[in-house]
């Protein structure tokens, strides 16, 4: 059976991990290299790096860190930040990284995940959404520049239809952020998730809002995502990824124990 | 038992870089190259690949190594795209391979709704030495493809998405894996050491 993934996402800003809480007040957390190297050695399935400044500054930074975590770590990991091309992508693969996520490049030009899917092949494609649940008007709404507070801006797409548009194109995995849950820890939308799933045919991976063991639970067995992500649980030492994966075998949720 | 060396064939394509690493965490001589005369003078020979078969398929073509792998002695590892390559034909967009390994690859079946593609970790089953000696059935490695061997008769390990299919395939020297042992932790490392080791059993019975 394959397994659900059990994913540390580390936020990386000017060569470090950092992670803030609901996308603000940034804090740094360690350097990328021996952090990336601890998930892997305690059981993480998959790792994924957000640029999470790229985009919003209009550039694309050093990305030599990507071979060192290539050369160091063996499992899956996934970049994001600031791809915008064709060769900004094939740089970041060839560096040694095994997807490619792209989110505010998409959404400013939708035919670039076409682009990608045709030069790369789906699988390494993934598309990174930030969604917000409007309160006021009850809608899940995409939004664009999360990296920088004073630029984040609503789009005019509506989450489960841009789930849509992003797979049509060819994305190989979506990764939903819902917002509202970032570094909050009261556990996974599930609501959302399982909206999205419903019209999901590609792994679909689910952040924001662990907290603690159960969410886990939750997530898999309620809303039946491909995998969770999670950021300031793991690198805060509040979930031990070992303990979870060990807690999660035991309640029946398929996991890979190393 | 001489020395081995590893030459991963430089087609171009994505994933070489964290296959020459996961070489150079258990040899320390691996070379990317595309020279066929070093090729065919290394004891182990790698063919990557991820992308489109008919994309990679070009890109042989391109770099004239067409007939050239098709003449390799000693022990060839496709992996993932790579894998596929080594078979008759793949059915994306119907293209011919290097008919080196006696199966064809065919598109995933979406069933029981399950997501394709069909990536993560998943468990190997039904373990044929010598690629897989020491592995125990069930462990899990990772897979990212939506194309795949169904099992047969050249089947070295099976894997199960909704229907078995062929984890890995071998035939006289040529082995391939349709997951990505650089990327599979403490398995996937054990299975390029099996892989490596090959050549010298072979030595070992020769002599």
């Amino acid at each position: 059976m394959l397994a659900k993934r059990i994913i540390p996402c580390l936020d990386v800003k000017d060569g470090m991990v950092v992670k803030g809480v609901q996308f603000r007040n940034h804090e740094i957390i360690g350097d990328i290299v021996p952090l990336a190297k601890r998930y892997a050695q305690e059981g993480a399935d998959e790792l994924v790096f957000y640029d999470i400044t790229a985009s919003s500054d209009d550039r694309i930074v050093d990305k030599s860190w990507v071979e060192r975590i290539s050369e160091q770590v063996d499992i899956p990991f996934c970049v994001a930040g600031g791809i915008k091309t064709i060769e900004d992508a094939a740089k970041i693969l060839a560096f040694g990284a095994d997807k490619i996520s792209i989110n505010s490049p998409a959404l400013a030009n939708p035919q670039l995940i076409t682009d990608l899917t045709h030069e790369f092949g789906q699988q390494c494609i993934v598309v990174g959404i930030d969604s917000y649940f409007d309160r006021d008007t009850g809608l899940y709404q995409v939004k664009q520049f999360t990296g920088d507070e004073t630029k984040t801006r609503t789009t005019q797409w509506q989450t489960l239809d841009w789930v849509k548009e992003v797979q049509s194109r060819g994305a190989g995995e979506i990764v939903l952020n819902v917002m509202n849950k970032d570094g909050v820890r009261d556990g996974y939308d599930i609501e959302q998730l399982r909206l999205v799933r419903d019209v999901c045919n590609v792994p679909l991976i689910a952040s924001g809002g662990a907290g603690e063991i159960s969410h886990f639970y939750d997530v898999f067995a309620k809303a039946n995502v491909d995998g969770a992500l999670a950021a300031s649980v793991f690198h805060k030492q509040i979930i031990e990824i070992d303990a979870l994966k060990r807690s999660l075998n035991q309640d029946k949720i398929e996991i890979r124990l190393c | 038992m001489g020395k081995v060396n590893v030459a991963i064939i430089d087609t171009g394509c994505a994933n070489i870089t964290s296959v020459r690493c996961a070489f150079e965490r258990i040899c320390d001589d691996v070379t990317v190259t595309r020279d066929q005369d070093f090729i065919r003078a290394a004891s182990h020979v790698v063919l990557p690949g991820v992308g489109t078969a008919g994309a990679a398929m070009e890109k042989l073509a391109l770099f004239d190594l067409i007939t050239f792998i098709q003449s390799l002695t000693q022990p060839v590892l496709g992996i993932c795209l790579g894998m596929q390559l080594l078979t008759n034909s793949s059915q994306e967009r119907s293209v011919n391979c290097l008919g080196l390994i006696d199966t064809k690859v065919s598109a995933m079946k979406n069933s029981d709704n399950l997501p394709l593609p069909h990536m993560g970790w998943n468990q190997l089953t039904h373990l044929i030495p010598p690629l897989f000696n020491g592995i125990d059935d069930g462990s899990y490695v990772y897979f990212v493809h939506s194309f795949a061997v169904p099992t047969g008769a050249f089947t070295a390990a099976q894997s199960d998405y909704g229907q078995a299919f062929s984890a890995a395939i071998s035939q006289n020297n040529f082995y391939g894996v349709q997951f990505h042992p650089e990327r599979s932790g403490k398995v996937g490392a054990q299975i390029l050491k099996n892989f490596l080791a090959i050549s010298a059993t072979q030595e070992k019975i020769d002599s």
